[in-house]
């Protein structure tokens, strides 16, 4: 489904991503693992074509597709959501609204008719119960004073209502107690199907408990220096990042801390 | 050259209007004397420092004659369908009893034109007419005092609560192309009373001329007047507008300027606090394009110990547009415990457009808590990323965030009806109508 080969981007001067190279098929989930300033979330963002980074070098091919190629758009109507690591704040429009607005141009792109309000409101609120959310949020301004696990269950709900083929969640864990990490975990699994996909990046193994990724791949200054199965995680966990980033062939950045919990 | 001719029509219209109450006269005469003196201001004068009148100054404009070609399909679009309200209509500065309409108001309220409450020699104009508006302070209000036709007299009594907004519409049209008009409003309320009132400017057509209301409103102790003002002219009027509030013991005062019409148009929002525990919000819209220039000024007194004053205006410019928000806050020294907050943000979708902000804060006593501050910056390029994100086109997006950057203060006016009247207004400005319930 993504294919991405020998990837680069910057933004200005500064090169972030040296050369990814990552495959993900249909009904897998990827875990994009690594220390602060690896990289994780340029590749995310890259991947949902933010438009501030700069892609120099490599290709990513979405279902045959050139990915890179598009605005984003055309990236989340043909089925790419990322879930963003810090979600905006867009105060004046509701959540109402803006799942309405986001849902409807999905299916113009695709051809089909705008979705009747009334069958709208019953799919969201059917999305709502399973990331525990109160309607009463959906006539609240977009992330408005919503707390840190509100606006990351917001994420999850607008994933759960766009029905994404290619998920990224990008650092969805951070910030969030167990019970919101179990809400959201539950979410994500909830949605998995055999043809989506889901890339989890997280600085920490402890989502993945949650989340049982097919493959995890470490980052580190801008490369992958190992990929292996679930089991890569654990010994993360264990043993920290240092072992995998001081083996890689670039320098790390400073403040590259340990795993943790 | 031009004072001159306002103080000619000053002497053809003191010949016309001879059934003016004696008492009203030396008013006048004193006010034509004063624009005499003084002229126009310039941009030398601090008030006026961003904005040149010279466009006014230099116009010949003849006082407009009344009648008019305007229709009750006309005013549709100028008023906020609704029934139930009392709707005084005014066509080119005069009171059109065919096109107003009265709706239900408790005994004892009185919304009528102000020209006939002349006639009849009302006390309560008597008493309180100029006595808000400083007649030495501005040329503009001078000129309005001493050539001043019709308005709107509105007597909210003690304990009357008005459940539907009274709203006060003026409307110019094509036939009064070149013309003037000084539209005089005058609100007086009683001890507890409680009102919402819509003055509105408007155009059919898209004449050239200039219009110079004043009004006042006078909110008695523990009185709540909710005023909203809609600046809507013909984009190449003239437009120079100035409310004074007077604001007693335990009042509140809940203002609303939104204005995206006019050539070149100045908004004179003006309040004192003059009694303890008073309570003023002035907040505001502007959106402007083209080569529109649109003057916001704002004076709050803090005159009394223990008032409260809000401010929030919001301006979003494209093309050439240049917009000014002046907001002064004096603190006088015997008003102790005041707090005060004001902000002013500004959205800039063009590189061409341009906004002077000016907030201004003048303490002269010691124990107070006051805010003040402005931003300029163009739509967030985060957010836009979000939304597109979602599978929003740019456009769209960007269209997205300017609305919801404007209803963040349109979603402040109570009443529903005239917020969703104006989010609807906020939304056409610039992209043509969306669809309902964004906010």
């Amino acid at each position: 489904m993504l294919e991405i080969k020998d990837l680069h981007a910057a933004i200005g001067d500064r090169e972030i991503l040296k050369g990814i190279s990552l495959s993900v098929a249909t009904g897998e989930v990827h875990a994009i693992m690594g220390p602060n300033g690896s990289g994780k979330s340029t590749l995310a963002q890259v991947l949902a074509g933010h438009p501030g980074y700069e892609v120099t070098r490599g290709s990513a091919t979405y279902d045959g597709e050139d990915l890179l190629a598009l605005p984003p758009e055309e990236r989340a109507q043909k089925g790419l959501f990322l879930a963003f690591q810090y979600p905006v704040e867009i105060p004046g429009v509701t959540n109402a609204y803006f799942l309405r607005a986001a849902f409807n141009e999905i299916r113009k792109s695709r051809g089909q008719d705008e979705i009747d309000p009334m069958d709208f409101r019953d799919l969201v609120e059917e999305r709502l119960r399973l990331v525990d959310m109160d309607p009463d949020m959906l006539s609240r301004a977009v992330n408005a004073g919503f707390s840190g696990g509100e606006k990351k269950r917001n994420e999850i709900l607008q994933m759960a209502v766009l029905g994404p083929r290619l998920a990224i969640l990008d650092e969805t864990d951070s910030g969030l107690d167990i019970d919101a990490l179990r809400v959201v975990a539950h979410g994500v699994n909830s949605l998995r199907r055999p043809d989506n996909a889901t890339i989890v990046v997280t600085h920490y193994q402890r989502l993945l408990n949650y989340i049982v990724p097919d493959q995890v791949h470490v980052l580190a200054a801008g490369r992958i220096v190992r990929s292996g199965g679930k089991d890569l995680a654990l010994e993360l966990e264990a043993k920290g990042y240092d072992w995998l980033v001081d083996a890689a062939p670039a320098s790390a950045p400073a403040g590259v801390a340990g795993a943790g919990v | 050259m031009t004072v001159q001719s306002y103080v000619d029509a000053y002497s053809a219209f003191t010949r016309d209007h001879g059934r003016n109450p004696a008492w009203l006269l030396p008013v006048r005469r004193a006010a034509i004397e004063r624009f005499r003196e003084r002229g126009f201001p310039t941009t030398h004068d601090e008030d006026w420092h961003f904005t040149s009148v010279a466009p006014i100054a230099g116009a010949e404009f003849a006082p407009m004659a009344g009648g008019g070609d305007v229709d009750l399909a006309d005013l549709d679009a100028l008023s906020f369908g609704q029934t139930g309200w009392t709707q005084l209509v005014f066509v080119n500065g005069r009171y059109t009893p065919e096109l107003s309409s009265a709706g239900t108001l408790p005994r004892g309220v009185e919304v009528r034109s102000l020209a006939a409450a002349l006639r009849d020699d009302v006390p309560l104009v008597r008493e309180r007419l100029g006595s808000l508006a400083a007649l030495g302070h501005d040329a503009f209000v001078a000129l309005n005092t001493a050539l001043f036709v019709d308005g709107a007299f509105v007597h909210i009594p003690a304990n009357a609560i008005v459940e539907y907004p009274i709203h006060l519409l003026f409307v110019t049209d094509a036939g009064a192309a070149s013309g003037v008009s000084h539209p005089r409003n005058l609100i007086v309320t009683g001890r507890n009373a409680q009102a919402t009132i819509v003055e509105s400017y408007a155009a059919v057509g898209d004449p050239v001329y200039f219009t110079n209301p004043v009004t006042e409103v006078a909110v008695a102790e523990n009185a709540h007047i909710t005023h909203l003002r809609m600046q809507r002219e013909s984009e190449r009027a003239f437009h120079v507008g100035t409310t004074q509030a007077h604001q007693a013991r335990h009042s509140r005062y809940t203002s609303f300027s939104f204005a995206t019409g006019g050539a070149l148009s100045r908004m004179n929002i003006y309040t004192a606090l003059a009694e303890p525990g008073a309570e003023v919000t002035l907040n505001g819209l502007y959106m402007a394009d083209g080569s529109q220039h649109l003057d916001h000024q704002t004076r709050i007194e803090h005159i009394a110990p223990n008032c409260t004053s809000h401010e929030v205006y919001k301006g979003v410019l494209d093309g050439a547009a240049h917009a000014v928000f002046n907001g002064k806050v004096y603190v006088h020294p015997e008003a102790q415990k005041t707090d005060g907050k004001q902000t002013n943000n500004n959205l800039l979708l063009s590189p061409d457009a341009h906004v002077d902000t000016k907030p201004q804060l003048e303490i002269f006593a010691d124990d107070v808590k006051c805010t003040h501050g402005a931003t300029v910056g163009q739509l967030d390029e985060v957010a836009l990323f979000y939304l597109r994100s979602r599978g929003l086109a740019l456009e769209e997006a960007k269209t997205l965030l300017t609305y919801a950057f404007a209803a963040d203060v349109v979603q402040r006016i109570d009443d529903l009806t005239v917020r969703a009247g104006l989010e609807a207004l906020a939304r056409e400005r610039f992209v043509g109508p969306m669809p309902a319930s964004v906010g």
